[in-house]
């Protein structure tokens, strides 16, 4: 009987050595350790040995069981292993084959202007309010400090629908309508489209985006305009950025100012970009005037405020390198796809 | 307004290069936008005499000179010019040298003959015969100044040595359109004294009482009149140093008498105008309203009809001058003109504004007036032009002043706030140091008033005091502070729903675009809206650039389509777009229209077709948490496809339309692939929308699905089979999904077969084969009432 289980044991080995599928592997568990397996068998002849053998060969048994089990799992181990193998092998697939490309959507570039200057200003206590486009006389001009024929309307080539309603030129009305409404504290800007009688041309479009600023509170004083109006332009275009106020004027704000960045092309030596001044305006700004709080039924007294404006195509042409400032209106894909 | 600094020389010492003259001027309020120094672009140019003129041996049409150009020997030059004399003065060219237009002159041969240079025409220099009427346009610029030195450089010989500066004036700052205006600013800017002038007239003609009568019937329109006559007039050229300084004004020179008028215009800022008295009818002049059915020829030679509202000037019968705006032609100064009438006057600033625009005449004069002149001003010009007059020798000035006074003296006192100013500014400045800036501009401080000088309109109140301190304070030493107070912003509900749709349609793959808000009436023509539609009643603009900006639309779609189409024409294969627009729909109770903010898409391409574009929708729909929004066919829209187009509802709330885009219009808009257009109102996508968002349990027991096949009629909407079952199927129902519809074979005809997978579950239990059963027996039930059955 010994030389019986040995030569299972042999033949077993032999025979998983030579294995080469899963399915093999079952076949050999089923023939030697199955319900009807060979050494299944020696195992039930065990009852009809002496008390003596039956220890020997029992554990003789065990022994050769425990070996091909071993030996039918580390076969397994093998196959699986060289499966894998010859399987990423076959999957492997040319990575540089272009994907399915699905493209998001691209906002459009005067919005992604518009979203970071929000983003400043709400980050500086501010409101967004906005306003009807078709507008009457009074909101965008004589609220305003610009009564009829005042020769400061002529800055301002205005659309009429008829004589006491026009296509606003300026987001300033919806500063007056805020003003009539609320008292201060106010702190709001207010983008939006304007609208100017003039020609489309590279720099001239009859429809562009302004966004405009006001501040009224008690105590606010002109450097709250200029540390507020810096802390924006080095928002927007870096902390290296350098500002310079002028005297302007505007009949809505006294004392006005305009405000220049120093050129980014030539760092103010002077340069086409900025037409040789080292300067490049960006926007107009002023304390907001007595006559224009009294006319909202704000007390001057009690009340200061300063109010700016500010074109939103001109900072987007500027960040992107745009030209032509036709293209935002063309709506080209070719073109709405860069940003 | 341009500025010589030569002129400016003569009021105020400034002594700085014309890049710091620019830098300071423009940091105290007054902008300069550039400045040229004249002669800058020629160089090498001298003043040569011509010492012989010889046939040129191998040309008929050339001349070899000998010219004496300063130097040691005389340089020989060719030209082909026809005016020259021995002994002639010329502006020569030497060899190196450069003209205005940038070309370079070196020593060549003309046909074998060495020419070391080039004698030059005025345009050669950069300057024309207005500037030296004696000289001819096109020849040889011969020189017949005065004190001009051989070899000496050109530009100092003829005075061509200004710079001249351009200025932006603000329309607050009628005073700044003069020299002395600006001079005022120079000397305050760089602390300098104002040199002013006073004019001495000797007026040693006389005048008798009833030579000329002035009347002003409209005393409100005009102020302030003056006249003074001149006799014994002599129109002839103006001297070098008029002409030299209108040139670099920018005003051409035409005689003594226009030159003196522009020129005071220019120092003084007052508009002048001279009538030829032989023209005045009645030797009277009245300044009045014009009469309707009047009309003037202007000096433009244009023919302007007049109405009341319109200020003359006018002799015993007709208008002779548009008050304020320009002169007439008939009364105008002529070469053979012996008597003129000057007129220093003030005029409504309103009255010639309303003149200029309406009769489209804007001039030095009207451009003045309109803002608003001193009337303390109009003697003195006055006086200044007789001075010159005396000066050039080109009358006799006589010795009375016709002035008709209807104007109210008054003194502006604006209250003197040094702590007031100090506070808004956020600054430090003494009270001397406060009135020393003041006195610079002419204001005087008495008994805590800052009192406003008459030339000086524009100073109101304290704040136009604390901008004039700012001013020459310096804006840019005033500190930088922020706000304070606690603020918060953020963006409001519908701001931030709107940020939520935009960034809804970019990540469904849309591009965002921006539209103009107008459009042409032919639009509406191409969207086939009948003649009456209520689209086609728009809010129009009363003066459009052009018919195709004339409206302000009332559907944003028409803009979506010229998009798709210049897309389409431009080769681009697909296009997915979208914009928030603004609709304009007039409202007859009130004086403004309506302005709907509207969201609308538009496609065409590859792949897209209405499912398409309806699974977009849905999943917008979705994330804005609209619910139970449905799509309704409506075949009744004009620029829809009549059998692809749906009505989108929420509760029976119209929240827009979805749609393919009707074949015609496509053509109409030179589109040439099917375009499909989603249109819904913002406002109604807000009012539907669910905001108050509440997390619901995930279930942990499993959802059952049973598939349905049915046999409907074939016009039956698939959505009316989901209706059905969310209607019958009761609580467990989880949702519906459509996904086979077939037509054909086995199918009887003119009916559909349509699969539906109904997906159930319940929150507390596995739901039972009994539930399930029970579930689906209901919804058979009710599709039957409705004579669906399945399909066996």
């Amino acid at each position: 009987m010994k030389d019986q289980i040995e030569k299972i044991k042999n033949t077993a080995q032999k025979e998983i050595l030579d294995v080469k599928t899963l399915k093999d592997i079952e076949n050999l568990r089923i023939k030697y350790l199955g319900k009807k397996g060979e050494l299944t068998t020696i195992l039930k002849q065990i009852g009809k040995l002496s008390d003596n053998e039956k220890p020997i060969i029992g554990q003789l048994v065990n022994e050769a069981r425990d070996f091909i089990n071993y030996s039918l799992e580390s076969s397994i181990k093998k196959i699986k292993e060289s499966n894998l193998e010859q399987r990423l092998n076959d999957e492997k697939i040319d990575v540089t084959l272009p994907g399915l490309h699905r493209s998001i959507g691209h906002k459009h570039p005067l919005t992604i202007v518009l979203d970071d200057v929000k983003e400043i200003f709400i980050g500086m206590g501010f409101n967004i309010v906005e306003g009807p486009e078709i507008e009457t006389d009074y909101y965008n001009f004589e609220a305003l400090n610009m009564p009829k024929y005042h020769p400061a309307r002529d800055t301002q080539d205005t659309f009429y629908i008829s004589e006491n309603v026009l296509l606003r030129t300026q987001t300033s009305c919806v500063q007056i309508r805020t003003m009539e409404k609320t008292q201060p504290p106010i702190r709001i800007i207010s983008p939006g489209r304007v609208y100017r009688s003039d020609t489309i041309d590279a720099t001239h479009s009859p429809l562009f985006n302004q966004i405009e600023g006001l501040v009224v509170d008690k105590g606010v004083t002109f450097s709250d305009l200029k540390g507020t109006l810096e802390a924006f332009i080095q928002a927007l275009y870096g902390a290296e950025s350098v500002v310079r106020f002028r005297p302007h004027h505007f009949p809505y704000t006294e004392p006005s100012a305009e405000v220049d960045v120093q050129c980014f092309g030539c760092r103010g030596a002077g340069c086409r970009l900025c037409k040789n001044e080292g300067w490049i305006e960006i926007l107009g700004c002023g304390m907001v005037h007595p006559t224009v709080l009294k006319n909202c039924g704000i007390d001057p007294e009690i009340y200061s405020g300063f109010a700016f404006g500010v074109g939103l195509e001109r900072i987007a042409m500027r960040r992107y390198n745009i030209d032509d400032m036709r293209l935002f209106y063309e709506n080209d894909v070719r073109f709405l796809n860069q940003f | 307004m341009n500025l010589s600094m030569n002129w400016l020389k003569e009021f105020v010492d400034v002594d700085v290069s014309p890049k710091e003259f620019s830098d300071r001027m423009t940091m105290s309020g007054s902008k300069v936008e550039k400045y040229e120094i004249e002669g800058e672009k020629i160089s090498r140019i001298v003043v040569g005499k011509v010492l012989s003129i010889e046939k040129h041996p191998n040309a008929d049409k050339l001349v070899v000179c000998m010219v004496d150009v300063g130097a040691i020997e005389p340089v020989q030059i060719v030209t082909g010019a026809k005016n020259l004399c021995v002994d002639d003065i010329v502006p020569v060219a030497l060899d190196g040298s450069t003209l205005s237009d940038g070309t370079k002159i070196k020593k060549t041969k003309f046909r074998g003959i060495l020419s070391l240079g080039m004698m030059c025409s005025l345009a050669e220099l950069g300057l024309s015969v207005s500037d030296f009427p004696y000289a001819v346009e096109d020849g040889i610029f011969v020189l017949q100044e005065e004190s001009c030195k051989i070899g000496q450089n050109i530009c100092d010989a003829i005075g061509f040595n200004d710079v001249k500066f351009e200025f932006e004036i603000t329309p607050n700052r009628g005073d700044c359109l003069s020299v002395i205006g600006l001079a005022r600013e120079a000397a305050a800017t760089f602390n300098k004294e104002l040199k002013l002038h006073k004019p001495i007239v000797r007026a040693l003609a006389k005048t008798h009482k009833d030579e000329i009568k002035v009347n002003v019937p409209a005393k409100d329109l005009c102020p302030f009149y003056s006249v003074r006559i001149v006799k014994n007039v002599k129109i002839g050229p103006s001297p070098r140093f008029i002409r030299e300084r209108l040139r670099a004004m920018g005003v051409r020179s035409i005689n003594n008498i226009v030159d003196i008028t522009n020129y005071v215009m220019l120092e003084y800022g007052q508009p002048m105008h001279a009538f030829d008295l032989r023209y005045i009818d009645g030797s009277q002049i009245n300044v009045r309203r014009a009469n309707k059915n009047e009309s003037i020829i202007t000096l433009d030679g244009n023919e302007h009809k007049l109405n009341e509202n319109n200020l003359v000037i006018a002799d015993a019968k007709k208008p002779i001058a548009l008050a304020g705006v320009m002169g007439g032609e008939f009364s105008s100064v002529k070469n053979d003109t012996a008597t003129i009438v000057l007129e220093s006057a003030i005029f409504d600033p309103v009255a010639v504004r309303i003149a200029s625009k309406e009769q489209a005449l804007r001039t030095d004069s009207s451009v003045r007036f309109e803002k608003g002149l001193d009337k303390n001003n109009c003697i003195p010009a006055l006086n200044r032009a007789c001075e010159l007059i005396e000066l050039l020798g080109a009358g006799e000035v006589c010795s009375e002043t016709f002035i008709v006074d209807n104007s109210l003296e008054e003194i502006i006192k604006i209250p003197f706030d040094s702590g007031f100013i100090n506070k808004f500014l956020n600054i430090d400045l003494s009270c001397e140091e406060m009135k020393k800036i003041l006195s610079r501009l002419g204001c005087k401080v008495v008994d805590n008033n800052v009192i406003v000088p008459s030339f000086r309109m524009d100073l109101k109140n304290k704040n136009d005091i604390a901008e004039e301190i700012a001013r020459f304070y310096g804006y840019d030493s005033i500190p930088s502070t922020s706000l304070r107070g606690s603020h918060y912003g953020k963006l409001t509900k519908e701001q931030k729903f709107e940020q939520k749709i935009k960034n809804a349609m970019i990540a469904l793959g849309l591009d965002e675009i921006a539209t103009y808000s107008f459009l042409s009436p032919k639009q509406y023509n191409k969207l086939l809206l009948p003649p009456e539609h209520f689209l086609r009643n728009s809010v129009k603009i009363s003066n459009p650039l052009g018919e195709e900006t004339s409206l302000m639309r009332t559907t944003a779609i028409a803009s979506m389509l010229e998009v798709l189409s210049s897309n389409y024409n431009h080769k681009n294969e697909k296009a997915k777009l979208f914009e928030l627009a603004k609709e304009f729909i007039p409202n007859h109770n009130s004086e403004l229209p309506n302005e709907n903010l509207k969201l609308i898409a538009g496609f065409y391409g590859k792949n897209i077709d209405f499912g398409y574009v309806k699974g977009l929708l849905e999943g917008l729909l979705d994330k804005l948490f609209i619910k139970n929004y449905e799509f309704v066919a409506n075949s009744k829209i004009a620029y829809f496809h009549p059998g692809r187009c749906a009505d989108v509802l929420c509760d029976e709330v119209f929240l827009g339309n979805i749609a393919e885009v009707h074949p015609t219009v496509l053509e109409n808009f030179n589109l040439g692939k099917r375009a499909y257009i989603i249109a819904l109102d913002v406002k109604a996508l807000f009012d539907n929308a669910d905001f108050n968002i509440s997390y619901s349990r995930i279930v942990k027991f499993p959802a059952v699905n049973r598939d349905l096949s049915l046999i409907c009629d074939r016009e039956v909407p698939v959505g009316k089979l989901q209706k059905i079952i969310k209607n019958s199927a009761g609580k467990f129902l989880e949702n519906v999904t459509v996904f086979d519809v077939y037509e054909g074979e086995q199918i009887p005809k003119n009916k559909k077969s349509v699969t539906v997978n109904i997906s159930m579950r319940s929150n507390t239990a596995t739901l039972t084969d009994e539930q399930i059963n029970s579930i689906i027996k209901k919804v058979v039930d009710a599709f039957e009432k409705n004579n669906i059955t399945l399909r066996s």
